[in-house]
C-alpha cells in the first residue's frame, strides 16, 4: 500500500500526463502495483522453468537414481541429493511443469464452470436459477478435501487426469456463487434492457453484454481457483494419492516424508519443494490481491489518505 | 416461517445429495471395492463372515441397486454404520469415531476459534487505521501466509521446534505413549504440549483469511452513513470502531466462520497426518489407505452433517442479529 502511495506521489511530482488519470487501464494499474509485479515476476520465472527445464539443469532424467544418495549441497548438486540418489534441484526444476499445468488447467476449467453455472442461473432466473443455485450450494458445503480423498481413492491412484477432474469438480462452486451475485446486480441495468429491446438473443446478451463487464471478477476467480488447485494437488500428492512416479513438487514432498527427510538431516529435500509450492501459491495470491485492489477502488487506501492530508 | 422451511429444506436436500454421492461414487468408479475387500480378507475370514460383513456394508450384489440404496440411506440416518473392514477389522465404526472425535474437536476446534478471533481483531484494527503502519505491513504478509500449503508449514514447524531443538516440542501423537489418560494436571499439560505445533500450524495458515476479509468489510462499513452519523454525534472513536463498524462488518464473516467450524472435524486431515494426531482426519486417511469403506462412508456423512448443522445454526443466528436478512428469506 505504501508502495502505491509512493508511486503515485512520484508521478505526481514529475508531472503526470493527463492520460495517467483513473481508469488508465488494467495493465497499467497492474504495472504500478508492487504486489502485482512480484506476483507476475514469480509466475514468469516458474513458467520459464516449466517450459524449458533443460536451461536450468544438466540432468535429463531427474527420477533416475543416478547419483550417490544423501549428498550435501555442493557445486555439482546445488541442493544435494535425495536418500534415493536423485538430484533435488533437477527434480525441483522438472517438477514445475506438472504443478503449473495443474494450476492453470484446473483453474481454467473451474472458472469456466463457475461462469457457466453462475451467469446462467442469475440470467435465466425462475426454476433454472433455483435448481442451479441449489446444486452450487450443495457443492459448496460438501467437505471438499475428504471428498477429494475419497474420489481419488475410488478412481484409482491417480493419473494427472483424475487429479484434474477432481479439482475442477470440487473447485467451481465458490466462484459460481460470486458470478451469480454479480450477474444479479447487473440484470436490470439499462444497457441490458436496451439489448433486450433490440431483440437480441439471450446467448448474445450473456456473451457480448454481460461477460465483458465481469472480466475482473472472472480473472480474480481464475487466480483463486488456480491457488486452490496448487495447494490441494500438493496436499493430495503429499498423501500419496497422486502418481508416485510422476515428477512434481507434491510427489517430492511425498517421498521426502516417506524417507523421513526431516529426521535424517536432509531438510532441504522437504523445504525446497514446499517452498516452491508456497511461492507459486503466493504468486497467484498476490496477483489476486492486487487485482482486487485495482478492480475495487474502494479498497485502495491511497485516495483517502491523500485527501485527508490535503484537507488537514 | 418460510425462512425456516427453506433452510431446513436445504439441509435435508444437501444431506441427501452427500449420502447419494457417497453411495454412487464407489459404484461408478473403476475398481470394485468388493474385489479389494475379498483380496484383503480372503485368508482371514470365512466366506460366511465376509458375506455378513458385506451385508453390513450395504453391498448386496444380488439385490437391485434401488433397494440397496434405500437400505443404505436408512442405515446411515439411523446410525447403523456397520463395522470397520480395514486395519481395525471388526471394530464398530461408531467406537472408532467416538475415540477420535474428542481429539479433533479439541485441537482443531480451539485452533479455528482462536484464528477467527485473532484474525478479526487484527482486521478490525487494520481497517480502522487504514493506510497506517499496521495496514500497510500486515495485509501483504497475510496474503503470503494464506497461500502457504499448510501441511508444509507443519513440517517446517517440526523441523525448527522439534528436530533442530532436540525435541523441544513433541512432533507427533496426542500425548506421550508412556502416560495413561487421566484427569490430572501433568497429563493435561502433556496433551497441551503435544497440541502446540499442530494448533500453531492451523492458526498461522488460517488467520490471514480472516484478517483480509475483516479488513475489507471494515472499509466498506466505515463508508456507511450510520458511521458518519456516529462521527457527527461526536462519539468516541473506540465506540464507533467497535459498536458501529466492527459489529456490522462481522456479519458477512459469520457464515464463513460457521462453515469453518463445520469443517473443523474434517478440515485438518493433512495436519493430523503430519503430526500423527489420532483425530477424525487421520482416521479418514487410514480408512482410505485400508479401503475401509464403511468407515469412510460414516466419516463422510458426519463431515457433511457437521457443516450443514453449523450453517443452519449460523443462518438462524444471523436472522436473529440482522433483520435485513429475514426480509430476503
Amino acid at each position: 500500500m505504501t508502495a502505491l502511495l509512493v508511486d503515485t506521489s512520484k508521478t505526481a511530482a514529475v508531472g503526470a500526463p493527463p492520460t495517467r488519470r483513473r481508469g488508465g487501464g488494467v495493465v497499467r494499474a497492474a504495472l504500478r502495483s508492487r504486489k502485482a509485479m512480484v506476483g507476475l515476476v514469480l509466475f514468469a520465472i516458474f513458467s520459464v522453468m516449466a517450459i524449458a527445464p533443460e536451461l536450468f539443469t544438466s540432468v535429463r532424467q531427474p527420477n533416475r537414481l543416478a547419483f550417490d544418495p544423501s549428498l550435501h549441497p555442493s557445486g555439482d548438486h546445488w541442493l544435494g541429493t535425495t536418500s534415493l540418489g536423485q538430484d533435488i534441484w533437477a527434480q525441483l526444476v522438472y517438477g514445475t511443469r506438472e504443478s503449473l499445468v495443474i494450476a492453470l488447467v484446473a483453474g481454467f476449467f473451474a472458472t469456466v464452470l463457475s461462469v457457466l453455472v453462475g451467469v446462467s442461473a442469475a440470467y435465466l432466473g425462475g426454476i433454472a436459477d433455483e435448481f442451479l443455485s441449489l446444486v452450487t450450494n450443495v457443492f459448496l458445503v460438501l467437505p471438499t478435501f475428504p471428498l477429494i480423498i475419497v474420489l481419488a481413492t475410488y478412481a484409482g491412484k491417480g493419473t494427472l487426469t483424475v487429479v484434474l477432474i477432481v479439482l475442477v469438480v470440487t473447485g467451481w462452486s465458490y466462484g459460481a456463487n460470486q458470478m451469480r451475485a454479480q450477474t444479479l446486480s447487473l440484470r436490470n441495468r439499462d444497457f441490458l434492457e436496451s439489448a433486450r429491446v433490440r431483440g437480441e438473443r439471450k446467448l448474445y446478451i450473456i456473451v457480448v453484454e454481460i461477460l465483458p463487464t465481469m472480466t475482473s471478477l472472472i480473472v480474480a476467480n481464475f487466480l483463486g481457483a488456480a491457488l486452490y488447485s496448487v495447494l490441494t494437488a500438493a496436499g493430495l500428492q503429499f498423501l500419496g494419492l497422486g502418481d508416485p512416479n510422476s515428477i512434481s513438487w507434491g510427489t517430492m514432498l511425498y517421498w521426502s516424508q516417506n524417507q523421513q527427510a526431516l529426521q535424517t538431516g536432509m531438510p532441504l529435500w522437504s523445504i525446497a519443494p514446499g517452498l516452491c509450492v508456497a511461492l507459486l501459491g503466493v504468486s497467484f495470491a498476490l496477483m489476486n490481491y492486487a487485482f482486487d485492489e485495482i478492480s475495487n477502488p474502494a479498497l485502495r487506501p491511497v485516495k483517502k489518505v491523500r485527501s485527508r492530508g490535503r484537507s488537514a | 416461517m418460510r425462512f425456516v422451511v427453506r433452510r431446513l429444506g436445504f439441509f435435508v436436500l444437501t444431506l441427501w445429495a452427500a449420502l447419494t454421492l457417497n453411495f454412487f461414487i464407489p459404484r461408478f468408479m473403476p475398481g470394485s471395492p468388493l474385489d479389494a475387500l475379498r483380496a484383503r480378507t480372503h485368508n482371514r475370514l470365512s466366506p460366511d463372515a465376509l458375506n455378513q460383513m458385506l451385508t453390513s456394508f450395504g453391498f448386496k450384489p444380488h439385490e437391485n441397486w434401488f433397494a440397496q440404496y434405500l437400505h443404505y440411506l436408512g442405515n446411515m440416518v439411523t446410525g447403523q454404520w456397520g463395522v470397520s473392514i480395514g486395519a481395525t477389522l471388526g471394530t464398530p465404526v461408531r467406537t472408532l469415531i467416538g475415540q477420535a472425535l474428542p481429539w479433533t474437536l479439541g485441537l482443531v476446534g480451539i485452533a479455528t476459534v482462536l484464528a477467527f478471533l485473532i484474525g478479526s481483531l487484527i482486521g478490525v484494527i487494520a481497517g480502522w487505521r487504514r493506510g497506517g503502519k499496521l495496514d500497510s505491513i500486515l495485509p501483504p504478509v497475510f496474503v503470503v501466509t494464506s497461500a502457504l500449503p499448510y501441511f508444509w508449514v507443519g513440517l517446517m514447524l517440526i523441523l525448527v521446534f522439534s528436530v533442530w531443538t532436540n525435541g523441544w516440542l513433541p512432533s507427533d501423537f496426542n500425548y506421550d505413549s508412556d502416560l495413561l489418560p487421566e484427569w490430572s494436571g501433568p497429563f493435561a499439560a502433556n496433551v497441551i504440549k503435544h497440541g502446540i505445533l499442530p494448533a500453531a500450524t492451523i492458526i498461522l495458515t488460517s488467520v490471514g483469511g480472516w484478517v483480509l476479509t475483516m479488513r475489507n468489510n471494515m472499509i466498506t462499513t466505515l463508508a456507511e452513513d450510520y458511521v458518519r452519523m456516529g462521527r457527527a454525534k461526536g462519539l468516541p472513536n473506540r465506540r464507533i470502531m467497535l459498536d458501529y463498524a466492527a459489529r456490522n462488518a462481522m456479519l458477512p464473516n459469520l457464515s464463513g466462520f460457521a462453515m469453518s467450524l463445520g469443517f473443523v472435524i474434517s478440515g485438518a486431515i493433512l495436519v493430523e497426518y503430519v503430526f500423527n494426531y489420532p483425530g477424525l482426519g487421520y482416521l479418514l486417511y487410514n480408512a482410505v489407505q485400508n479401503t475401509d469403506y464403511p468407515l469412510m462412508q460414516a466419516l463422510f456423512m458426519l463431515f457433511t452433517v457437521a457443516v450443514l448443522l453449523a450453517l443452519l445454526v449460523c443462518d438462524f443466528v444471523i436472522a436473529w442479529l440482522d433483520p435485513r436478512s429475514r426480509a430476503k428469506g
